[in-house]
């Protein structure tokens, strides 16, 4: 039976045909190109496992490091994870539902995204196979991470980003030292450049060679929301989709959590993905049906992290809604805007973009009755909204501007209510 | 027409080690057929039946074809397709 971690890992399988592939920085079949995911010796976990253990553990996502697919100790971001769930009650009355939580990723360690539970895997194992360079393809979160992660690590980092992006996360992705290179086109352009970047040079590349084992990082997320609510599953899951990796990932740990013993009952929870009506490849199908996504050429949205419009796990992560029996839609920048701002002033939580679309797409499922209203609701947030400020510049008041005299502030106040911000307007006094 | 097709590293040992080889066709499709006929292990790595597989795209001078007229794009003399593996990025 095996007992140490590197064996709790098999090896990669091709998703389409089954091929198994040693362990190696590869992420698609050499038959069929199909996309490879890691697997594991379950029954082996299953024996190594118990909620005792994980209990005693500091709350990182590396508590559950048996169905993570390390050999040895994690060396890259081993303080990630570890977010809030929340009882989002106050959100729960305005969208007229009774029991809903968030799963607060905008304040992940260090980077403020869920992309931290991902690159801590990715940078981990791109040491263990020796790697000294590493690189990403990114909307922008992934970005910022790498950067820090890879700084923290004392590897060298090249991140590629279409050059629209917000000056945030460009900035945030420089601070830390990394080389930044900003192409002329759409993520999808920079995504299949990395691709020839990547065979061209020796570096570990997050989400290209280094694909299958980074993405298992995602799967934290969902093990945390589960052990949170008492090791049991919710009975409704919603998540925002760009490359549509997560949302299969959060059901894959919950399928995990059920074969390795840590929950007793399997999993029925119903998955639903978010995304903005300017970039809706995978909602898109979900909702025509249409077998395959149709990739959008050219993503229009204010919301950049989540304009993939070719996503790699399309066709995987609508396969997975309609076999759980979930559904997915899509918002407009608008309807992104008073998501991000009905999150804020209910529940005090600043999401990026990505946070109001997975707000307003959930309003939409419930006015539309595809989602209960009486019923156990989860919604990720899994980016900080001080990234993305630039969305609400036009949408926030400006601030009452006064003399330090009691007289002008009366003025301003008028008696009114100073808790709603469009009660005062933009008063500037002088 | 005869264009450049460029051949990702794992399709190379098919291609005698190739990184670029030549082929003939008025259509994306056409020099695909091409392409396979010269070296006839690509076949399987291209095509499941007839059919394309999902997995790769194809770019014809840097755009991906299914923004253009997929497989019945018309190609001019000189050329680069690009057969490029599709799992990447999110």
């Amino acid at each position: 039976m095996a007992t140490s971690q590197a064996e709790f890992t098999i090896g990669l399988q091709c998703k389409l045909c089954g091929k198994i592939y040693p362990k190696s920085p590869v992420n698609f079949c050499t038959d069929d190109f199909g996309p490879l995911e890691v697997v594991y010796d379950y029954p082996a976990i299953r024996a190594n496992v118990s909620r005792a253990q994980i209990e005693a553990r500091p709350r990182t996502m590396w508590r559950y490091r048996e169905l993570l697919p390390l050999d040895g100790e994690p060396t890259v971001g081993p303080q990630v994870g570890g977010t809030p769930l929340i009882r989002a009650d106050r959100l729960a009355k305005e969208l007229g539902v009774s029991k809903l939580w968030i799963k607060n990723d905008a304040v992940n360690f260090p980077t403020l995204s869920f992309k931290d539970r991902v690159v801590s895997v990715a940078l981990s194992k791109a040491r263990e196979f020796g790697f000294k360079t590493v690189g990403c393809a990114s909307t922008g979160n992934l970005a910022n991470s790498v950067a820090a992660n890879a700084a923290q690590a004392g590897l060298e980092a090249y991140v590629f980003v279409p050059s629209d992006l917000e000056r945030a996360k460009i900035l945030n992705t420089s601070v830390y030292g990394a080389k930044v290179i900003a192409v002329h086109g759409t993520y999808d352009e920079v995504n299949r450049l990395c691709t020839q970047v990547a065979f061209k040079f020796n570096w570990g590349f997050v989400n290209i060679n280094l694909r299958p084992f980074y993405a298992e990082g995602s799967k934290t997320m969902g093990f945390e929301i589960a052990e949170d609510l008492g090791w049991r599953f919710p009975q409704h899951v919603i998540a925002p989709m760009a490359g549509g990796s997560l949302i299969g990932k959060i059901h894959k740990s919950f399928e995990e959590l059920y074969k390795v013993g840590l929950v007793n009952e399997a999993p029925r929870t119903k998955m639903y993905g978010a995304q903005a009506t300017g970039c809706n490849p995978i909602t898109d199908a979900v909702k025509t049906g249409r077998d395959r996504h149709k990739p959008v050429r050219k993503p229009n949205t204010i919301c950049k992290s989540l304009a993939i419009g070719d996503p790699a796990d399309g066709y995987f992560s609508k396969n997975l809604i309609h076999t759980t029996g979930g559904w997915a839609d899509d918002v407009t920048d608008d309807e992104i805007v008073e998501g991000m701002l009905l999150l804020a002033r209910t529940e005090g939580i600043f999401a990026e973009t990505a946070g109001g679309v997975t707000i307003a797409v959930a309003r939409k499922l419930l006015a539309e009755n595809r989602l209960p209203r009486d019923e156990e609701i989860v919604l990720c947030i899994t980016g900080n909204g001080l990234k993305t400020q630039d969305a609400l510049e036009d949408a926030v008041e400006k601030p009452a501007l006064i003399k330090p005299s009691l007289d002008a502030f009366l003025e301003v106040f008028s008696g009114g209510d100073m808790g709603l911000a469009k009660s005062y307007g933009p008063a500037v006094l002088v | 027409m005869s264009v450049t097709v460029e051949i990702p590293s794992p399709m190379r040992d098919l291609t005698d080690g190739q990184t670029r080889v030549a082929a003939e066709g008025a259509t994306v499709a056409a020099v695909l057929a091409d392409v396979v006929t010269r070296y006839p292990g690509l076949r399987a790595k291209l095509y499941d039946g007839d059919k394309l597989r999902h997995y790769i795209n194809i770019l014809v001078n840097d755009e991906d074809v299914r923004y253009l007229d997929d497989l019945d794009t018309v190609v001019n003399d000189g050329v680069v397709v690009a057969l490029i593996p599709a799992v990447a990025g999110g």
